[in-house]
């Protein structure tokens, strides 16, 4: 019954938010709801979590099951921790209706946490949309000038994708001998070749538009411009994991040899991705759709590692899930901080933070360092893992996506540069301390730091889901 | 037949009350108080017990579903004039007549669930459609509303010829009214009676078609809906076309073997062409009322899913379909009876004026469009599901998907509209409790959206 507390606890306090008016008190509710989450998730990691199992729909022998194995723990860290920290570190953005901003954001936590908790396909599927819908709202009543149009490409696309793996859900369930949607039916549901590629490419497209995998990355860099930042915070640290999370869920465990047999095919699209986004970060002023390409590059390479279908890879990659939440939320932050007091999202009227906000200076340039995956960055041991999973399968693929590091550190030092270099801009001038959002970010570098120097705890967590995947 | 009986005579008692009484809210109670006697009378007939026990001689045969059917219908119809009394006052000079007239159709719609037999196919259409003409030109003085109620009666009573040429070409073909009628086997010499037997079931499925709006016999429909009352089209679209829905699953589920595997082929163009016009000319309507049209020949198209081939989801999904999609179009109309224009601009800023309101229509367009947690979703599931365990090939769900995705821009346009855009909506007067009863048919999609088994454990027993 404990993990039911991360679906309960969101949803009570958004509802009890619809009731208040009173901005501050709002605010207050949402922090204490996301931090009691984390503390929960923290719990979590120190004791023995049982399967919550129970009755829900027995007409079509689907179960409300919820468990926990390391990889859906990783996850669930990452997104009790992201919570609060936006809220945290957003508390002073002028936001007209709050209750309902922060309402529609535990929402969104709710079902994100489904996701990574169900054991129920068809769970899965409700929370998968479940989390879609909130999003839609905060997107389009929040967001900016474009809001409407690019936020509904991204409802349009990742609804079109999800009816997708509905058939795929639907053409499991028929191929299970028990008729039921559990996990262990699915696992023993027998497919022929044939019958597991379609299956597989039925599941794929939805999570290749989660992603997004090239060429169905439109959506994205729009969707994270136009949104409100606390949302494109939510979007790009948590909810684009779920398409990695759905592989490693779904993809790799029932269709062995479908995977197997579609490991390059993917794995090109995905290096195409990342050289495509980074050279496109580099041409970037504008520093959110900065970050928003370069998190592509990165979730491009997660991809393409986990597609290399190769243990060490694999390991990079549940790292990786965590690391590149925290790394991209600490940008975040820092980007909203200066949009928010200075009105600007562009690099060339930027400047001379050092001088003005040296503490705020240093964090990004400590960010961006765990950006580029430096030594000593929690990064590093993703990267360095899933580059030589990239390397045992074809050495070319792994030097091409190695281009991608370069053109990293490119983009990376140059906004610093224009950042936090040179003289105070007219723009920067306005800056002045935000202490709470500084708060959050030194609490976030010292886990990128702690987690880079000794990543060991992350290993034990996940060596669950490694053992599951690779030695059966 | 308890169910045929009592409409039929509650019928010509509110004719009476139109005559006799004066008082309007009088016959608007009188008229919910029939609805509950008929409620109460079928199921004691699902229960063994009958007011008049008759040998029909095989012409109609009362099964639990039949009779479920009948009660989804009765409370839909309850529902409905619950929450649009008051329009339907405002229509004519004495509503009991059109209370009337509904409880002629639902005689009609008690024969087409129990029907064994064509021609009572025949006549539960006829009893059903001729009140359905008269509702679409009640608007007397409206010209559209006249020349809808033309337009209908006339491709109406061609559509019905050629059902009675089917029916005939059919009782010519193997001798018999009977639906479980004997199979013609051709090497035993019998070729012309089976091209007879196709060739009329080929006119009854045309015909039928016609009545449930599925492409290509949909022509009437925008028209239609646009022109009539808008509360008659919401009864027309939702009730009506549930009841249609029911007797060609019945028909073409006992038939469905003697046309084998073109028969299929045949289901998969109507199915395909009825979502490519529903879906594609929605997205480009700027009136509410005539995009809603569009999308009920588009949710047709789902609901034809059912009669791909015999299952239990099939039957389950039929009238969880039905249910769903009849109480949210209920919903909707019901709002979009209470604007004072119907283009989308009119929904600007509803959310602002009226935050009740605009929740609901939210969560009736989210059910249409099959967002789960909504009884929307489980309904487009189980059809989903029905056409897949049928031996449907995967590219027709993966088209239907598509098309599925496709409706979401025309239904969450109004959400856009309510939500996204500043203005002020151009809405009538609303009396306080008409929102709560509407968000009494919000409460059943969410319940449905996350319990469709409740609607079912009823079935079996």
């Amino acid at each position: 019954m404990f993990l039911l507390s991360f679906l309960l606890i969101p949803i009570v306090a958004a509802i009890l938010l619809l009731f208040i008016q009173h901005e501050k008190r709002a605010q207050d509710i949402a922090i204490v709801a996301s931090v009691v989450s984390l503390a929960a998730a923290v719990n979590m990691l120190f004791i023995n979590v049982s399967t919550v199992d129970l009755t829900w729909l027995q007409v079509l022998n689907s179960r409300f099951v919820l468990q926990a194995d390391g990889l859906a723990k990783i996850l669930i860290l990452l997104t009790a921790i992201s919570f609060p920290a936006i809220f945290i570190a957003t508390s002073k953005n002028h936001v007209a209706q709050k209750n309902i901003f922060l309402s529609l954001m535990l929402f969104t936590q709710a079902g994100l946490m489904g996701v990574f908790l169900a054991g129920d396909a068809l769970l899965f599927y409700f929370f998968w949309e479940l989390a879609l819908i909130p999003v839609y709202f905060l997107c389009s009543i929040w967001g900016g000038e474009k809001r409407i149009a690019v936020t509904f490409k991204f409802f349009i696309y990742t609804f079109l994708g999800s009816l997708i793996m509905l058939i795929g859900i639907i053409y499991m369930y028929m191929h299970t001998k028990d008729h039921s949607f559990a996990f262990a039916s699915f696992m023993e549901a027998g497919l022929t070749n044939t019958q597991q590629v379609t299956a597989f490419a039925l599941f794929f497209i939805a999570f290749a538009i989660k992603m997004p995998i090239f060429p169905l990355h439109t959506w994205q860099p729009d969707a994270y411009d136009q949104s409100p930042t606390a949302v494109t915070m939510v979007l790009s640290a948590v909810m684009v994991k779920m398409g990695l999370y759905g592989v490693l869920r779904w993809l790799m465990p029932l269709f062995p040899s479908a995977f197997s047999a579609h490991t390059n095919i993917v794995m090109i699209l995905s290096i195409i991705g990342i050289l495509y986004a980074s050279f496109i970060a580099i041409k970037q002023d504008n520093i959110k759709k900065l970050i928003a390409y370069s998190s592509i590059a990165h979730i491009g390479l997660m991809s393409a590692a986990l597609f290399a279908n190769k243990e060490v890879g694999t390991q990079g990659v549940l790292i990786q899930l965590f690391s590149h939440g925290i790394n991209v939320l600490g940008l975040w932050i820092i980007a909203d901080l200066i949009e928010q007091q200075t009105g600007t999202k562009s690099l060339s009227e930027m400047g001379g933070l050092a001088k003005k906000q040296p503490t705020l200076a240093i964090l990004l340039v400590a960010f961006s360092f765990a950006n580029v995956a430096l030594p000593l960055t929690n990064a590093f041991v993703g990267e360095f893992l899933m580059f030589n999973s990239l390397f045992q399968v074809n050495p070319w693929m792994a030097a091409a996506a190695g281009v991608s590091v370069v053109l990293a550190a490119i983009y990376t030092l140059n906004m610093v540069q224009k950042c936090a270099y040179g003289d105070v801009s007219v723009a920067i001038q306005k800056m002045t301390t935000n202490k709470p959002a500084q708060a959050v970010l030194i609490v976030l570098i010292i886990i990128v730091f702690v987690t880079g120097v000794y990543p060991q705890p992350l290993f034990d967590l996940t060596k669950d889901t490694l053992l599951e995947l690779f030695v059966k | 037949m308890n169910a045929i009986i009592v409409s039929a005579l509650l019928g010509v008692i509110l004719m009476f009350c139109s005559w006799g009484l004066k008082s309007e809210s009088l016959q608007k109670n009188i008229a919910l108080i029939g609805l509950l006697v008929l409620i109460v009378a079928n199921l004691a007939q699902l229960n063994g017990w009958y007011v008049i026990d008759i040998d029909t001689k095989g012409m109609l045969s009362f099964s639990s579903f039949g009779l479920y059917a009948n009660t989804i219908l009765f409370i839909l119809t309850f529902l409905y004039l619950w929450i649009n009394a008051e329009e339907i006052e405002a229509i004519g000079h004495q509503s009991a007549d059109f209370y009337a007239l509904f409880f002629f159709i639902l005689c009609g719609a008690s024969i087409l669930t129990s029907f064994d037999n064509l021609l009572m196919l025949f006549i539960g259409i006829e009893i059903l459609s001729i009140p359905l003409y008269i509702l679409t030109g009640s608007d007397k003085k409206n010209l559209l509303s006249n020349e809808a109620a033309l337009k209908y009666f006339l491709m109406g009573a061609f559509s019905t010829g050629i059902l009675l040429l089917g029916i005939t070409l059919c009782y010519g073909a193997i001798g018999s009214f009977r639906l479980e009628a004997p199979v013609i086997i051709p090497s035993k010499g019998m070729a012309l009676e089976q091209y007879l037997l196709s060739a009329g079931l080929i006119l009854i499925f045309a015909s039928m078609n016609f009545k449930v709006s599925a492409a290509p016999f949909h022509f009437w429909t925008p028209d239609v809906y646009d022109g009539a009352p808008t509360v008659f089209t919401s009864f027309m679209a939702t009730i009506v076309k549930a009841a249609g829905f029911i007797a060609f699953v019945s028909i073409f589920h006992a038939q469905s073997k003697a046309l084998g595997y073109s028969w299929e082929l045949l289901l998969t163009f109507v199915i395909l062409a009825t979502l490519l016009v529903g879906n594609i000319s929605a997205v480009f309507q700027r009136s509410v009322k005539r995009m809603l049209a569009y999308s009920s020949i588009a949710q047709a198209g789902f609901m034809l899913f059912a009669l791909y081939g015999v299952s239990d989801f099939a039957n389950e999904g039929i009238l969880l379909y039905a249910v769903v999609y009849s109480v949210a179009s209920i919903g909707i109309f019901a709002v979009l009876v209470k604007m004072k224009d119907y283009g989308f601009e009119a929904f600007n800023g509803l959310s602002k004026t009226h935050p009740l309101l605009a929740f609901v229509t939210t969560i009736f367009l989210l059910s249409l469009a099959g967002i789960p947690l909504t009884g929307g979703f489980f309904a487009k599931y189980y059809m989903l599901n029905a056409i897949l365990s049928a031996g449907a090939g995967l590219w027709v769900v993966i088209i239907a998907v598509i098309f599925a995705a496709i409706s979401v821009y025309y239904y969450f346009k109004v959400i856009q509209a309510m939500y996204f855009i500043q203005g002020t909506p151009a809405i009538k007067e609303l009396p306080t409790t008409y929102t709560y009863k509407l968000l009494v048919l919000a409460i059943i999609l969410l319940v449905l959206g996350v319990f469709p088994n409740l609607l079912f454990n009823y079935l079996y027993f």
